[in-house]
């Protein structure tokens, strides 16, 4: 996909459009991807106090995956999972396509929970045209 | 229709800004730009405008508070000359990246070094790639009416870019001149309300200004620029043509001073204008066929327009009070020189580099460039394309 045209976006690279980081997917930044471990998982939620980007998916009050779109890999949610549960590994980003062949030889993992559920609106998509284009997929949308 | 009185250029400058009555107004002192900001604050402080005069340590906080003034919705303006604007440098291109409308007064001085505090046209020049709209001026007069049309094109909602409206430094900045001012009520009439695109101050309808945008937007805001530029020409001639009919002054791209019928021509920007004017007349009164065109607008380069007036010519000479150190001339030069390059018919053209650090022009110089032209005409080429005149040989 190609990004939109010149004459399609607001001039001066103003952004009307308020509360769009959502839009701005972090992901593309990911060189380690952590994987949710759900069997170990004891739905402490300290991964998602604490992941800086949101990126921890609950519902009704309960880790149910990672948002990759969005999740740039810093491992912090990895480093909060309490030691003796350790249900967030890291892997390389390069690996992951191993995925399944990784989780299944983690003892004890059960079902791997990998969710992605960024679905951009409108407006202006940073990664348009970029996504893994292996640059920093620019930021119409945030400050440097 | 005003009256007339007698002001410096600065001080005209100052009476144009006092006239147009901005939001804000922040700047810092410089010379020969220094009356400027002298005389507006004390509009300020007898109230005799509305504006909010923020005082600030550089000229680069200077446009950099202007342009927070501007993005916020305010009719934001500035001033400076010479190294004030080379620190302003990085927050040019801000401005004129965000399309704010900002107006401000660029007195000509020499870039140092070596250190020197008088005219030449290094340092708007320098900042010609910026973005910016460029009106050049010869008298105060022309100063103050440049400012004052400078808000319009500035704040047309097809341009929306910054101006630089640049007069000489001390020749102009504080000579003493009997021009004709409007009345603060045509002014305010002419330039109108300002209306923000976006602003910062709107809860309303809250925006993000300055973004990052890498290789995937960067070149789209760009090209969104450059568009731009190419609808100022027509706006330039729109707001000449009804601040004629408030001011009864005219104002086109460029100045032609018989011109039409020349054989020979002279391309200058600012005082130096004036200067040659006299020589026009002089040679003209010996039967020469020589003219002069005055550079006004210089960004955009009006192109077309000046091809048309100059390509029938036998011989050009342009002259620059700056070099661009590429050993093709000065910048001027470099323009004129590539909008003939697409004429059938292309005069023979020259480069003269003159009045650098405020070196003296006068009527001999000038006559000295018209009789090299009609030497060059004779002989029928041109060998020595690129001169520096009045320089201590
Ligand atoms: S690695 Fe963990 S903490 Fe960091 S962004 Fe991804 S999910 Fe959030
Ligand atoms: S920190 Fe670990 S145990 Fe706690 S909710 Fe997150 S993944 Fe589950």
């Amino acid at each position: 996909m190609i990004g939109r045209a010149w004459k399609e976006i607001p001039r001066g690279a103003v952004i009307p459009e308020p509360g769009n980081a959502h839009h701005y997917q972090t992901g593309d930044w990911r060189s380690f991807r952590p994987i949710w471990l759900k069997d170990r998982c004891i739905q402490c939620l300290r991964c998602w106090i604490m992941c800086p980007d949101s990126a921890i998916i609950t519902e009704d009050g309960k880790v149910v995956g990672i948002d990759y779109s969005h999740c740039k890999g810093c491992g912090i949610c990895a480093n909060e999972c309490p030691a003796k549960v350790d249900a967030i590994k890291m892997i390389k980003e390069d690996e992951a396509d191993d995925f399944d062949k990784i989780a299944s030889s983690i003892p004890d993992s059960g079902s791997v929970g990998e969710v992605n559920r960024t679905e951009p609106k409108t407006g202006l998509r940073a990664d348009e045209g970029h996504r893994r284009s292996g640059a920093n997929a620019g930021a119409v949308g945030r400050e440097a | 229709m005003g009256k007339r009185v007698a002001l410096t250029g600065n001080e005209a400058a100052a009476l144009a800004m006092k006239q147009i009555n901005p939001d804000v107004v922040a700047a810092y002192p410089i010379t020969p730009q220094t009356d400027i900001v002298q005389y507006f604050s004390s509009f300020v402080h007898d109230g005799k405008v509305k504006t909010e005069f923020v005082t600030v340590e550089s000229e680069h906080s200077a446009m950099s508070a202007t342009i927070g003034a501007s993005a916020a919705g305010a009719r934001a303006m500035t001033a400076t000359s010479s190294q004030g604007l080379a620190l302003m440098w990085e927050m040019l291109y801000i401005a004129s990246s965000y399309r704010l409308p900002i107006v401000m007064p660029v007195v000509n001085r020499a870039l140092s070094g070596p250190i020197n505090i008088h005219c030449d046209h290094s340092d708007t020049m320098g900042a010609r790639d910026s973005g910016w709209i460029q009106l050049y001026s010869e008298s105060a007069q022309e100063a103050y009416d440049n400012l004052i049309q400078a808000v319009r094109i500035a704040e047309h909602p097809d341009v929306r870019l910054p101006v630089m409206v640049c007069f000489d430094g001390f020749i102009t900045s504080h000579g003493l001149e009997n021009l004709e001012i409007l009345e603060d009520s045509e002014v305010s009439e002419f330039i109108g309300e300002f209306e923000p695109e976006y602003s910062l101050l709107d809860p309303e309808h809250p925006v993000t200004f300055g973004p990052l945008a890498l290789q995937n937007y960067y070149f789209e805001f760009k090209r969104q620029q450059a568009d731009a530029m190419t609808k100022v020409a027509a706006v330039v001639r729109r707001v000449g043509m009804e601040f004629e009919k408030v001011s009864g002054r005219h104002y086109e791209l460029f100045e032609e001073y018989r011109l039409g019928d020349a054989e020979m021509a002279m391309v200058v920007a600012n005082s130096t204008a004036g200067t040659a004017k006299e020589v026009v007349d002089e040679l003209r009164a010996q039967g020469k066929k020589v003219g002069l065109l005055k550079i006004r607008m210089f960004r955009p380069f009006p192109k077309e327009e000046i091809a048309a007036a100059l390509s029938s010519k036998q011989i050009v000479a342009v002259l620059d009070r700056a070099d661009t150190y590429s050993t093709m001339g000065g910048p001027i030069y470099n323009e004129v020189r590539s909008a003939l390059y697409d004429e059938k018919l292309r005069p023979l053209t020259m480069s003269y580099i003159y009045g650098l650090g405020g070196r003296d022009v006068g009527l001999d110089d000038i006559r000295k460039v018209f009789s090299d032209m009609e030497a060059s005409r004779t002989a029928g080429k041109v060998s020595e394309p690129i001169n520096y005149l009045g320089v201590h040989e």
